[in-house]
């Protein structure tokens, strides 16, 4: 069960690859047309080493393991009656295709509303690419429904 | 290269981005994209039992649209902050525009930035999600 206990809690640090062909796949299923995103010649015309990483793309990457909701099945969370509540980003460095991820995350927070019949989790990750180089902050908060 | 910072005012907005109505294809496809496989945006089986009519959108596919309608206004190189809240589901047939508007200009850490409220919202003007972007501009 989630509760304040949990806030604090730190996981793992683990690592993912950013692919151009992930992201032209997301570009295609967001709707991206422009070349700067889809096509590696043009992306490197505009200024970039690759393809550019779209703004909320280090979340598609963090997914990027083998079962990226176990945090919360292991909290004992049902993903029946989970909901994504808000997402956040700071940004300091591109992201672009070719650059290796690491996520470093813990729980930041924990509340409920609603008299205990939302409960509210923020999990806080910082993101850094190969070279150490801090690219973004990711907040991200679900809500579980039926506490 | 993007608007000029003493060219813009508070009240401005941005070139609105209509999106398609949301197809199930779009889910699918968001799905393999995102990394996002929970079922609830795709089977509607498992979506039913948890007590739905059908699935629904993912939030973070309409959060990315929104970030196309910044990148198509500013560079993203300019994007310092974005965040939203998912106020309401995004359901399958609905056409959703993004809106933004600059709701305040500020300078922090010596750069001159923007404060761009967002939203995206279905044909009948019900509210998806809110948020906001600092955009520096030069």
């Amino acid at each position: 069960m989630i509760d304040r206990s949990c806030i604090g809690r730190t996981f793992p640090a683990h690592s993912a690859d950013v692919e151009a062909g992930r992201l032209r796949l997301f570009a295609k299923a967001t709707g991206e047309t422009r070349p700067e995103y889809v096509d590696e010649d043009a992306a490197r015309a505009a200024g970039h080493p690759g393809l550019p990483a779209p703004p909320t793309f280090a979340v598609t990457v963090f997914l990027d393991v083998p079962d990226p909701f176990a945090w919360l099945t292991e909290l004992g969370v049902d993903l029946r009656q989970l909901l994504h509540a808000a997402q956040g980003f700071r940004y300091f460095a591109p992201i672009h295709a070719g650059d290796r991820l690491t996520f470093a995350s813990r729980i930041g927070n924990v509340f409920q509303k609603k008299g205990g019949e939302l409960t509210f989790v923020t999990r806080e990750t910082e993101v850094t690419n190969q070279r150490g180089v801090r690219v973004a902050d990711v907040r991200t908060t679900i809500v579980i429904r039926g506490g | 290269m993007g608007p000029a910072f003493d060219a813009i005012n508070v009240g401005d907005t941005l070139p609105p981005l209509a999106l398609p109505p949301v197809s199930r294809t779009t889910l699918a496809l968001f799905a393999g994209a995102s990394g996002d496989h929970n079922p609830i945006h795709v089977d509607i089986d498992f979506a039913r039992a948890a007590g739905m009519l059908d699935v629904f959108a993912h939030g973070m596919l309409s959060m990315a649209w929104l970030g196309r309608l910044l990148t198509n206004w500013a560079p993203q190189r300019n994007l310092r902050e974005f965040s939203v809240r998912f106020n309401a589901m995004t359901h399958v047939g609905e056409r959703i525009v993004c809106t933004g508007r600059v709701a305040d200009k500020l300078e922090r850490d010596g750069e001159r930035l923007v404060r761009i409220a967002l939203e995206t919202a279905n044909e009948a003007g019900e509210v998806k999600l809110s948020g906001e972007a600092l955009v520096a501009l030069p």
